[in-house]
């Protein structure tokens, strides 16, 4: 399978099985809705006279004979055998956790799915003894896996930060025994963060997440106390701090765009400007409220992001440089094939656990009866839930198996495709149309790094 | 190669046949956790 497109100036073709990206001339563009493989000696003689009204008949030859050259190196038109082995390592160890360590927030952001905080399921912060359950619930589950990850998500996790503190204590001191190593992370929306806890947080967490919408109005509209008043200027100094403190630890700050503000390329670079080099703005889905995106605005979203990366590569050739998490995208020391199979770990090697115990596949799924998978306090767990999911690899699910973009996106989430098509294999459109031309940008962007613009 | 240029060395299938030994980071595709979508992972072998 191919995929190709033109985005920049550029023509550009991808050979989905193989990972290959090639850069090519409009004669191979057109050819290429002419051949297929297996390929002969030489160009068909029906193929050559329908493109020689454009093209001379030596060039058509000598394109197809490229071509054909890369199809015997297999990075154009391979074939896609892969499905063998996403029958073979279905199920993993448990190797990552979410620990919802408080149902609660002070704030009354807009767009929240966890329904400010609580999942709908009532305030509440976890204990340390249910945080410890689940410290060894991830050191039994792991099996033969040294990192383990622990994020402390929420609701707002500052607000059980004693909480916080003594979890990873704990599990800093089983670490040896065990033969594992944590990494944590956090994230959090800032107002309680202060001298110390940054301190803690730049000592102890990998990585950590700061929630900021962009611009000062565009957060405050969003990002709101319970008294109406947004939040930027108490969070934006916090966060200097941290960022200041933090030396080559990662972090990133992340934001949320909605339909208000279709113009969020003036969201990242206000982020940029802040002083911030590791950023990350994502569209809010859902259903047809009053900020989640929608179909119609589709359009105007791809539009915008190919604003974006027209202004991040100006920036980059005035020396300027930060990283935007969409576009990231690695084309040579990307994951394996294998892992590529799977995007999403939830419910197989990664869990979440609510301040009660419960155990779900992961955040998004918290509050959702039917996909609890057990009690850390109570030690039980669905084995049976487990392979489900982890049988819901890309081969699994009927739109991916077609999708060219399969192997960037591996599967997409399978919380929203529950959410919004009542089943984890059934690809949720509207992300998916987002995650294309993410890709899409991206790659084009790569193409402009090495060429610089393109000749026409 | 006069028509095409190829951008990138890597290829999936030899990733394929050594890979899947699960050390990397666990990956989320949702909004709230952009930090570890698949396509901006790092190989952790
Ligand atoms: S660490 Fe590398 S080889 Fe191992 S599963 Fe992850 S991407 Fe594949
Ligand atoms: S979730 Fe959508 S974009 Fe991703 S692989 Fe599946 S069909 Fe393609
Ligand atoms: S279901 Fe979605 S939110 Fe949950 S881990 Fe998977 S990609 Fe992330």
């Amino acid at each position: 399978m191919i995929h190709k497109y033109k985005l920049g100036g550029f023509n550009i073709v991808l050979d989905v099985n193989s990972g290959g990206v090639h850069i090519v001339d409009e004669l191979t563009y057109d050819l290429l809705d002419n051949i297929q493989p297996p390929f002969e000696e030489e160009c068909p003689a029906n193929v050559v006279e329908k493109l020689s009204r454009s093209y001379s008949p030596e060039d058509i030859e000598s394109c197809y004979q490229e071509i054909a050259e890369l199809n015997r190196d297999g990075i154009l038109f391979s074939e896609d055998d892969y499905e063998k082995y996403a029958k073979y390592s279905v199920a993993s160890p448990v190797k990552a956790m979410c620990l919802n360590i408080a149902h609660d927030c002070q704030l009354r952001c807009k767009y929240c799915f966890a329904s400010t905080g609580d999942f709908g399921k009532g305030r509440k912060l976890m204990s340390f003894e249910t945080g410890k359950h689940a410290i060894d619930f991830l050191l039994e589950k792991s099996l033969d896996r040294e990192n383990l990850e622990l994020d402390f998500f929420g609701g707002e996790p500052l607000m059980n930060f004693g909480v916080v503190k003594q979890i990873v204590e704990y599990a800093r001191s089983r670490e040896e025994e065990f033969g594992k190593k944590f990494r944590f992370t956090i994230t959090t929306n800032g107002l309680l963060l202060d001298d110390e806890k940054i301190d803690f947080i730049n000592r102890e967490m990998s990585n950590v997440v700061l929630s900021i919408d962009g611009r000062k109005e565009v957060n405050d509209r969003m990002r709101v106390l319970p008294n109406g008043k947004g939040c930027y200027d108490i969070i934006l100094p916090k966060y200097k701090k941290l960022v200041e403190g933090r030396g080559d630890k990662e972090y990133y700050v992340r934001g949320t765009f909605t339909k208000r503000n279709l113009d969020f390329t003036e969201d990242v670079f206000s982020l940029y400007e802040a002083g911030f080099d590791q950023i990350s703005i994502e569209p809010v889905v859902g259903d047809s409220d009053e900020y989640a995106l929608t179909v119609e605005e589709l359009p105007a979203v791809f539009k915008e992001y190919e604003k974006l990366a027209e202004r991040i590569l100006e920036n980059e050739k005035k020396g300027g440089k930060f990283n935007f998490f969409h576009f990231m995208i690695d084309l040579d020391q990307g994951p394996c094939a294998i892992k590529r199979l799977r995007g999403c770990g939830c419910g197989n090697d990664y869990v979440a656990i609510t301040p009660d115990g419960d155990i779900y596949p992961c955040h998004q799924f918290v509050g959702i009866d039917e996909y609890k998978m057990g009690n850390i306090d109570e030690g039980t767990f669905n084995n049976e839930m487990k392979m489900d999911f982890a049988k819901a690899h890309v081969y699994s699910k009927p739109e991916c198996r077609e999708c060219w973009a399969k192997f960037y996106c591996s599967g997409g989430c399978n919380a929203n495709n529950y959410q919004y098509n009542g089943d984890i294999r059934s690809a949720y459109k509207l992300s998916c149309e987002l995650e294309k031309k993410r890709l899409e940008v991206a790659i084009m962007m790569k193409a402009f790094r090495i060429y610089g613009e393109p000749e026409d | 190669m006069k028509h095409i240029q190829t951008i990138n060395k890597a290829n999936l299938k030899e990733s394929a046949q050594k890979g899947g030994c699960g050390k990397c980071q666990a990956s989320c595709q949702s909004a709230c956790k952009t930090s570890c979508t698949v396509a901006n992972q790092k190989c952790e072998r």
